[in-house]
């Protein structure tokens, strides 16, 4: 073997192992987060935590529930609004337009997909707070359903187009009109997929602040009905992460690990139904 | 009688091939479908254009006042209502310079691991785990930022490389904490998923003769991987790098909470600076005066165009390499 | 098609359920250094009127201003008062006017983290002016050390750390600053919002505690209760006396005093580099802002109810935060302005 073969083997051994630690680097980064989160968070997470409303400023035993209620009430409302629109959007793009309109529409979801969310926030703000004079979970819904429109259309056009001709074809043999197609045949055919797209969706406005420091604003108590200020738990954690209070540090941990896990089992959950490793019910 | 149903033509996209009459459709149901959905769709459209229009109407002021200045001066003083850009523009940019850097290195070897060597599981079961990562939360990255990565940089880091590279101006300075390598680093950190993910996928997409014919040209692995695949594959890595810049430029939480809040321009890379982003977190809410508030509604306009024209690109080229993959084929 | 008619009815009635408004809820938000105080107050005040929620939101003085402004907010809160364009402005948008209410009295500190400094520090007033101009650098500067014999100071650079954003604790320390340097006054000048020559900016005043805190060799500036509550050691300042005075109770009302004989109508009035021995020179009044007429009568009362409340009862909670009382007269004739919200 000539000196210069032997090279080349070493490098080539040698590169692709800094390849393998590469991958090893990356992978045991998001282990690494979790190992903080669940070591700072983990020793902060009480019952306290859970059902308690904030307390005055350097007082301790206050808790996030109205964050974690408002957050709720935050994602529901976004829902409300992004996946129909995404949804019922995929359809007119799978089953009924033409090229060009399909083009248009697509360019503009992803357009919207690609904006800043602070740009979303500043455009909700413009939209909704300044006319109706009030911050408002309604604003900060409207912003995460905003951000979730382009994600929801796009994965359930890809689904709803995935589904076989031959489905489709049947359908109209037995006489069905189209839109009795989409709701009973196409549909149903590309449930897992619209599921998980819409859970995707779901879990990336779950951990949104921006857009809602100018909508939601924040409260400190109870926030009743759509169209007050509410507080949210990725806002909490903002806040209290940048405050020197020890407690409210400890709580912004407990906070962060309550709010990964949530979106991590929401991601977990999507992946395993799409690959068909959960049973999901069908009518 | 017309039936109403075509027997022989496939409906993939679009009307059905005339054969139906309006009001037979009407009748049925399917142009109320069509309309219904057709609606939603356009909305989608119209709350686009809608914001594209929010924002160049919203910095209606500040455009006519400083006009192309904007993007040259650096002074930012509401008292005085002197408002530049340049600052912002330079965070933004060096923070992420800073962070694509260091993601894509790592993030190409990653994906060169994942798809040229790991067996399928493995593989598979790596990019579940990057796809997570992609899945944390901004204000998250944030939290880590303050109490791991800043500490780490004010303690070790930072005085570190001052000691080794103090002589080239970037690592000059006091070592703060925070400031614009800090800040590049938790970016990276945010933006390497997308890296992987997507380089791993144009990666794979690239055809098997490819490398088998580098292979029995006599190349070692690394050799055909680096020479031949990598190459081929060039404009979808291009395009994940785009993408990745797009995130960068876009992320508000985790770098207002890194950067030290203050416009600045320097060459050091330890020195705080400012973002486009974090500058409208910070001052939006407060922003007294109209001519402060459109000045920071121009700043979100020029970020929009900036990752508008980055996704646009990216998306292009991520395109161009799939189909190059699998239009070329074999013969 | 029955799971979707029964999914939305779940959704209509839970959102039903959420729609009812039970409580009264008042939405304020400005200034975070009397927030400590409010948050106290407005709890307080919760449970004794269990349908009243006062929601308050500490974004900063110039958040409140802009907000109560824009009418998006019931009312705002200020450390640094509306000056007469703001106080137009307001008036042209509504055609009513915006009522400042002085709530306390309450102190700016230069508050510090030096290793192995935990002792009292004095600065003179060109040593703070320097320090935030970024003319002195280093802390064992001479500028520093005249005044403090006896601590060694280390040779370490100064971190300066500032508000990120419109603050009226920014408003009272440049304030103070152009008072006392006329280089401050013609480089930078007073605001809420000012051009740094140098330093960090931390976000509210929990920012900035929370970066000082977290970074050696910085020093900041926040309200008195934050440097306390956190345990952080906060510097003395050499008054227009020039005693060296440490900001707290009694020196914060001392300073006070010189103004309260000639409180204008509107209550707006800086109290820094006040007149008197024992007065602290970064001192000031706190603002509530709220507007002169309102159309929702439970608002209006409500607001009313607590600003009563706020005079009387309210007060009493206030020492226990370290911030001052409002003098009497300053109540006494705050009590009869309150008759002025419509």
């Amino acid at each position: 073997m000539s000196p210069r073969l032997r090279w080349r083997k070493f490098v080539s051994g040698f590169m692709l192992a800094m390849t393998g630690v590469c991958a090893f680097v990356a992978v045991s980064v998001l282990f690494l987060i979790l190992g903080y989160l669940v070591y700072h968070g983990g020793t902060s997470i009480n019952w306290n935590f859970f059902t308690k409303l904030p307390t005055p400023v350097g007082e301790t035993g206050g808790g996030m529930a109205n964050a974690i209620v408002g957050s709720g009430k935050l994602l529901l409302l976004a829902t409300l609004i992004g996946v129909p629109i995404g949804f019922f959007g995929a359809i007119y793009l799978a089953e009924f337009s033409g090229a060009t309109t399909a083009f248009v529409v697509r360019y503009a979801a992803d357009l919207l997909n690609g904006v800043p969310s602070i740009v979303i926030g500043i455009f909700a703000f413009i939209l909704v707070v300044h006319p109706f004079k009030h911050f408002s979970t309604l604003a900060g819904g409207f912003a995460l359903g905003l951000m979730m429109i382009p994600i929801t259309l796009r994965s359930t056009e890809e689904f709803l187009r995935g589904v076989p001709n031959a489905l489709r074809e049947a359908a109209m043999a037995l006489g069905a009109s189209k839109w009795k197609t989409i709701a009973s045949v196409i549909v149903p055919a590309a449930y897992r997929g619209i599921l998980t797209a819409i859970l995707l969706a779901f879990a990336r406005v779950a951990g949104e602040t921006a857009p809602l420091l100018f909508t939601a604003l924040g409260n400190r108590f109870w926030s009743p009905g759509w169209n007050q200020p509410t507080a949210a738990l990725p806002e909490m954690i903002y806040r209290y992460a940048i405050s020197p209070y020890d407690d409210w540090n400890r709580q912004a941990w407990a906070a962060g690990l309550v709010l990964l896990v949530l979106i991590l089992v929401i991601n977990i959950v999507a992946r395993a139904i799409l690959s068909r490793g959960i049973a999901v019910p069908r009518s | 009688m017309n039936v109403g149903t075509t027997t022989t033509t496939v409906p993939s996209a679009g009307p059905l091939a005339g054969s139906r009459s309006f009001l037979s459709r009407l009748r049925q149901g399917d142009e109320i479908a069509r309309m219904i959905t057709f609606l939603f769709a356009a909305s989608v459209v119209l709350v686009t254009v809608l914001l594209v229009f929010e924002l160049w109407q919203g910095s209606d002021l500040s455009r006519h006042k400083f006009g192309f200045n904007f993007f040259r001066t650096s002074v930012w003083d509401p008292i005085f209502g002197q408002f530049g850009a340049l600052p912002f523009i330079y965070g933004t940019l060096i923070t992420a310079a800073v962070s694509l850097l260091i993601a894509v290195p790592l993030g190409i070897g990653a994906a060169i691991f994942l798809a040229e060597l790991a067996p399928a599981r493995v593989s598979d079961t790596l990019e579940f785990f990057i796809d997570l990562l992609a899945a944390v939360p901004s204000v998250i990255y944030g939290v880590l930022g303050i109490f791991i990565v800043v500490p780490l940089m004010r303690q070790y880091i930072q005085p570190a490389l001052k000691h080794a590279l103090g002589f080239l101006p970037l690592f000059q300075g006091p070592a703060y904490g925070v400031g614009f390598l800090t800040a590049g680093v938790v970016l990276a950190i945010m933006v390497i998923p997308y890296i992987i993910s997507v380089s791993r996928e144009v990666l794979l997409s690239v055809p098997r003769d490819q490398r088998e014919a580098a292979l029995s040209l006599g190349a070692t692995r690394w050799e055909s991987t680096w020479k031949v695949v990598v190459p081929f594959a060039r404009a979808g890595i291009f395009g994940s790098i785009f993408l990745a810049l797009a995130r960068a430029l876009g992320e508000t939480m985790a770098v207002t909470m890194v950067i030290g809040n203050t416009p600045t321009i320097s060459a050091s890379l330890f020195s705080p600076g400012y973002s486009i982003a974090a500058v409208i977190a910070n001052e939006f809410t407060e922003a007294v005066g109209d001519l402060h508030t459109q000045s920071l509604i121009e700043l979100a306009l020029v970020l929009f165009i900036l990752t508008f024209i980055l996704n646009g690109v990216a998306r292009l080229l991520i395109v161009a390499t799939s189909q190059r993959g699998s239009g070329m084929g074999n013969v | 098609m029955k799971r979707i008619t029964g999914l939305l009815l779940v959704v209509l009635a839970f959102a039903g359920v959420l729609w009812a408004d039970s409580a009264l809820s008042i939405t304020g938000a400005g200034a975070t250094f009397p927030y400590p105080m409010y948050s106290k107050w407005f709890d307080e005040y919760h449970k004794k009127n269990a349908n009243l929620e006062i929601n308050y939101q500490s974004i900063g003085s110039g958040g409140g201003i802009r907000q109560v402004t824009e009418g998006t907010v019931d009312f705002g809160a200020t450390d640094g008062p509306m000056n007469d364009d703001q106080i137009k402005a307001y008036q042209d948008k509504h055609g009513f006017a915006i009522l400042h209410f002085p709530t306390v009295l309450g102190a700016d500190v230069p508050t510090y983290n030096i290793p192995g400094v935990d002792v009292e520090l004095s600065f003179t007033q060109e040593a703070i002016a320097g320090i935030f101009l970024g003319t002195i650098t280093k802390w064992n500067d001479p500028a520093i050390t005249g005044s403090n014999k006896g601590v060694s100071l280390p040779a370490n650079d100064i971190v300066v750390v500032h508000r990120s954003e419109g603050s009226g604790t920014t408003y009272i320390w440049t304030d103070y600053l152009s008072k006392i340097s006329d280089e401050w006054k013609t480089k930078v000048g007073k605001g809420a919002s000012v051009n740094w020559p140098v330093g960090l900016g931390g976000k509210g005043n929990e920012g900035v505690t929370g970066t000082v805190k977290n970074t050696p060799n910085s020093i900041g500036y926040v309200e008195l209760i934050y440097a306390i509550q956190n345990k952080m050691p906060y510097g003395r300042v050499k008054n227009s006396s020039g005693a060296f005075v440490k900001a707290d109770l009694a020196s914060v009302t001392a300073a006070a005093a010189a103004a309260v004989k000639s409180m204008p109508d509107d209550f707006r009035v800086s109290i820094t580099d006040a007149p008197g021995k024992t007065a602290y020179p970064i001192s000031s009044f706190t603002w509530l802002l709220v507007p002169a007429k309102f159309s929702d009568t439970n608002k209006r009362d409500a607001i009313k109810g607590f600003v009563k409340w706020m005079l009387a009862d309210g007060q009493n909670y206030t020492e226990a935060l370290s911030y001052a009382k409002l003098p009497k007269e300053v109540v006494a004739k705050e009590l009869k302005a309150i008759d002025k919200i419509q």
